[in-house]
């Protein structure tokens, strides 16, 4: 059973992909109303653990309770039901091909309510204003560039309020005037609606700024929670080698790989 | 020896498996498709699109192909019966060839590459672009609001074509034995209507073009669920969907008209 302040319980998560095991026993609490940050080096599986609480990816062993629900456990309809109450912003925002920003926006908003014409009109213009793309809404996701595209996902992410909302990648691609504006946006949704945010992000001092609570993972385990202080002082290596950015330290920069010389004097690969 | 025979029987036995493990994936998938039944009436205008995307755009190549089979099979029909001196019943060998087999196969066959290919790329790449990924995030079941409508659209546009194929290629028959090569129109249009009979013939080809409609736009949503979302998965996925599709199309023909056809 979920305590009543965590929104999200992640218990000794074990998960693979072939051979290469991406998590060997995660577990970590995603507090609600807050924002949390989930960082680490690429291919950690940072995503793979969203889909993981979206129900969308199975583990191996282990829990994932959100709402109380363990997620993996849910019939089909519940899930989807559950999914209404959840907003994601993919990484490569997933806008719908064949509608406009203002049909991709109003899409949650038109199969999940009753709601009139008239206001989802109203609601999707305010999001997309929101983002700053309210010029934008009759462009097809085709006329928009990669950083707008990630704006008009986070409008359709948050189009419904959901309760959780979970950001891959938000600041990706953005200029620093749409990063800032998004940094405040994530910061005042979670401030004036309450929302409980998930955020995986490589930009670490704007993610640092905003986040309640930091989770750091890598090879397969969380290796540092905490509050931003409590991770800028913290003394493992390999937080400081990620926050540092150094290229050297415990995290290797390279995939594992044969000796270089050895391997470019031997003729065979 | 003994080592390479339990390799063998082994790959043998993995393959069995991951051939059924994929049937049994496909027909969930059919299953949770299929079952979305009482939602077919709001979203018909799903179903619409697909009618026009799958039925009418595929509407020319069923036409034209149609057309040009009606008139070589009345082309060889008259040369082959006008031996016998029974070049008045090329009107029954045109019609019956095209409604009892023609129409649903090469229909099917023409669908498999014209509409089954276009599903599944669309799919697969749908899968690439994370679009399902956000359909299901959005509390949406992608095999509702996706796979559903393209079944049910196959399903009623296929029998709808092989239809206009067959009518299609009865008139290209018409043109070249009875305007070209001079067969009396009475007797074409008169021993043609005595032969072809509506439950035996036009019926059962009808209930083939059906069964291949059903089978060619499962192969087709199936294979885009499942492709591997990069380019050269979505090609391989498209190239498995024609030709799963045309080798079905075939093996079942000959099943179905066994059974239609053949006195069991």
């Amino acid at each position: 059973m979920a305590h009543s302040n965590n929104i999200i319980e992640v218990r000794n998560l074990r998960f693979s992909r072939g051979k290469r095991v991406i998590f060997k026993d995660v577990s970590l609490d995603i507090p609600k109303g807050k924002i949390t940050a989930i960082m680490g080096p690429s291919g950690t599986g940072k995503t793979t653990l969203l889909k993981m609480i979206g129900g969308q990816l199975t583990p191996d062993a282990g829990s994932v309770s959100v709402f109380d629900k363990n997620v993996h456990q849910l019939p089909r309809n519940a899930l989807f039901s559950l999914r209404k109450k959840m907003g994601m912003l993919f990484q490569s925002g997933a806008l719908f091909s064949d509608m406009s920003t203002f049909d991709n926006v109003a899409f949650p908003l038109k199969v999940n309510t009753d709601l009139d014409d008239q206001l989802i009109r109203a609601v999707v213009l305010m999001k997309l204003q929101s983002v700053g793309l309210r010029g934008a809404a009759q462009l097809m996701p085709s006329e928009l560039s990669g950083g707008m595209a990630r704006r008009v996902a986070l409008a359709r992410a948050i189009a419904l309020d959901p309760e959780i909302v979970m950001y891959d990648e938000p600041f990706a691609g953005q200029d620093p005037i749409g990063m800032g504006v998004l940094v405040s946006l994530i910061k005042k949704l979670n401030q004036s609606l309450g929302h409980t945010s998930v955020i995986i992000s490589h930009d670490i001092q704007e993610t640092l700024n905003i986040a309640d609570y930091i989770c750091i993972l890598a090879d397969g385990e969380v290796v540092a929670t905490g509050s931003a202080d409590e991770i800028r002082q913290s003394k493992s290596a390999q937080v400081q080698q990620f926050i540092n950015g150094h290229p050297d330290g415990p995290v290797s920069f390279h995939y594992p790989a044969p000796d270089l010389i050895q391997q470019l004097m031997n003729r065979s690969n | 020896m003994f080592n390479s025979v339990v390799e063998s029987l082994a790959g043998v036995g993995r393959f069995s498996i991951d051939k059924l493990a994929g049937f049994g994936k496909a027909s969930i998938v059919l299953f949770h498709a299929l079952v979305v039944w009482p939602q077919f009436r709001t979203n018909t205008r799903l179903v619409i699109n697909q009618l026009y995307s799958l039925g009418v755009k595929s509407l020319l190549i069923v036409a034209v192909s149609g057309l040009f089979i009606g008139m070589v099979l009345g082309l060889q029909g008259y040369t082959i019966l006008v031996d016998f001196g029974s070049e008045q019943s090329v009107g029954q060998m045109v019609a019956l060839s095209l409604v009892r087999e023609l129409a649903p196969v090469v229909t099917a066959l023409l669908f498999a590459g014209r509409a089954g290919s276009a599903l599944t790329a669309e799919i697969g790449l749908m899968k690439a672009t994370e679009q399902l990924a956000s359909l299901e995030m959005i509390g949406v079941d992608p095999l509702r609001r996706i796979v559903a409508p393209r079944l049910w659209g196959g399903f009623i546009c296929m029998p709808i074509l092989s239809m206009i194929f067959a009518i299609v290629g009865v008139y290209g028959g018409a043109l070249v034995s009875v305007e070209w090569l001079g067969v009396y129109s009475g007797s074409f249009w008169s021993v043609m209507q005595s032969a072809v009979d509506f439950y035996d013939d036009v019926l059962n080809g009808i209930i083939k073009a059906i069964v291949f409609g059903f089978v060619i736009t499962w192969i087709a949503v199936y294979q885009g669920m499942e492709s591997v979302p990069t380019s050269e998965g979505i090609a391989q996925a498209t190239t498995r969907t024609v030709v799963y599709s045309s080798l079905m199309i075939l093996a079942l023909d000959f099943v179905l008209t066994a059974l239609m056809f053949g006195g069991f």
